[in-house]
């Protein structure tokens, strides 16, 4: 089994006085693509911006690369973001800025080299996720499933070992669906990296992934693999996986 | 401590931690020309024509007042004196202030608010960058320059506008309004006014940003938030404005 390279140990975070986790313990492992899923609102884009320090825990430790998220500071935490690179739920692409200044943004931040070599990188990134040659259009100019292949390509630039989804395919068409799911992919066996996907799309979570782990409860209720999931007898587990077909009861 | 008072204390807790990263920004590492260009471009030079346009009304309107007031005394003559006094010390910084806060102010929150719900602030950070220097710094700076320099052309085409109309109701020569004017000046005058503009401008600035940062809740946060600020900025430059007209006068006497 690989090595655990992200852990979360006793975590636990709110906002005011609505607790999103108590006590969260996840380990993610080199190499492999863990989608996180659960019910609208309850954090798990939240877990995913912790991870980078986007937003700090309550309480609890996150380690990656055996170094501690929650006490590095801002040079440590410019260093872990260029290991650890996020896609963003909308894209979060620079509207005043050409796709091509929005790719070369993290190549600037992290001195990736001269002008020529961040051009090439832009070329290859772009031909990465299928859409070369639109260097020069505006975020504006793109529809929603162009930009997020744009926020991906501008997320793999720096080359990062990590690549965190949030999710990566909601509101988008079946055929962008695909597509994005064919990428996350295609990354992971080309590049070899790591993927946390954070969705509640199912076909994503079985085209996809090597282990889920369910958000339940202000906690992982689950993790294991697809089929162990599939066995599991965790009510609310089932009943997401078989995306509310069959009964739902009201409690849930 | 009731939760209004509370409010206002986070507020300026949170402006001065802004403003003290901000100048910290300011001075590391290499110096954001580009962007700092860009803010001065949008917020400086594309606010000329509302400040023209306020600052020569206010003085025309102002001497319509004062040679018609000042009659009964007939005191009319010294009208291009009260005018010109009133605008450099008083009128030019804070009206310039007043529109010119209302609209570039306004404007970084939108922009700001809008980059923030949206995760663009998020990604900011999240790509190896720092919102307060690419965001912050650049538009505080460049509005703490660029409202002094409008001030200065607040003053001319203020005193200006009061020349024509004193001369067309009082009956005196543009030479005599204009010698008045001149004599009547002072650097200090002239100073007082800038003073204030300068700290107007980063009021303007550090309110825009600050408030565009804490916006949520959508699209109608972000309109929340942009009426919020209008309201802010033109209450700091109110009431900072009397405060600063007592410092000042016990400096510059």
């Amino acid at each position: 089994m690989a090595e655990t390279i992200i852990e979360f140990q006793g975590v636990s975070k709110s906002f005011g006085d609505k607790s999103v986790y108590t006590d969260l313990n996840l380990g993610i492992r080199r190499g492999e693509t863990l989608t996180i899923i659960g019910g609208s609102g309850v954090g798990k884009s939240v877990c995913l911006k912790m991870l980078i320090g986007l937003m700090r825990p309550d309480s609890g430790t996150i380690h990656a690369f055996g170094e501690s998220v929650t006490t590095l500071d801002e040079k440590g935490l410019l260093h872990l973001r260029s290991r650890i690179a996020m896609l963003f739920q909308g894209a979060a692409l620079f509207d005043s800025m050409s796709v091509e200044e929005n790719i070369k943004y993290p190549l600037v931040e992290h001195n990736w080299g001269t002008r020529a070599e961040m051009d090439k990188r832009v070329d290859e990134v772009l031909d990465m996720v299928d859409m070369p040659g639109i260097q020069k259009l505006k975020p504006a100019e793109l529809s929603g499933g162009m930009k997020k292949r744009v926020g991906l390509a501008r997320s793999i630039a720096i080359e990062p070992e990590v690549i965190l989804y949030d999710e990566p395919t909601t509101g988008l068409d079946p055929v962008n669906v695909r597509r994005i799911n064919g990428l996350i992919l295609s990354l992971q066996e080309r590049l070899g990296v790591t993927s946390v996907v954070v969705t509640h799309d199912m076909d994503t979570v079985f085209t996809i992934t090597d282990r889920l782990a369910l958000v339940y409860e202000e906690r992982i209720g689950f993790v294991g693999t697809p089929d162990e999931a599939r066995a599991h007898e965790l009510r609310y587990l089932t009943e997401f996986i078989k995306g509310g077909r069959g009964t739902l009861s009201e409690d849930l | 401590m009731p939760s209004g008072l509370l409010q206002l204390f986070t507020a300026i807790g949170e402006i001065i931690y802004l403003t003290r990263a901000s100048i910290r920004e300011l001075f590391k590492g290499p110096f954001e020309w580009r962007l700092i260009i860009t803010q001065l471009d949008l917020g400086g030079i594309d606010s000329w024509s509302i400040t023209v346009l306020a600052a020569g009304f206010t003085g025309m309107v102002l001497s319509l007042q004062f040679a018609i007031g000042l009659e009964p005394f007939g005191a009319s003559m010294y009208t291009g004196k009260l005018v010109s006094l009133g605008i450099v010390r008083e009128l030019g910084p804070v009206l310039t202030a007043l529109l010119v806060g209302g609209r570039v102010g306004s404007g970084y929150t939108a922009e700001i608010g809008s980059m923030n719900v949206t995760e663009q602030v998020d990604a900011i950070r999240a790509l190896g960058a720092d919102p307060v220097r690419k965001l912050v710094m650049p538009r505080v700076f460049a509005m703490t320059l660029a409202l002094p320099l409008l001030t200065i052309m607040a003053d001319i085409i203020g005193c200006l506008g009061g020349l024509c109309i004193t001369v067309l109701e009082v009956g005196v020569t543009v030479r005599f309004v204009y010698e008045q004017m001149v004599e009547t000046l002072e650097i200090v005058d002239l100073l007082h006014g800038l003073s204030k503009s300068v700290f107007f401008g980063y009021l303007i600035g550090m309110i825009g940003c600050w408030n565009g940062l804490r916006t949520y809740g959508g699209t109608e946060g972000v309109g929340i938030a942009t009426t919020r600020t209008v309201v802010f900025i033109s209450v700091a430059i109110l009431v900072s404005d009397f405060a600063l007209t007592r410092i000042f006068l016990a400096i510059y006497g």
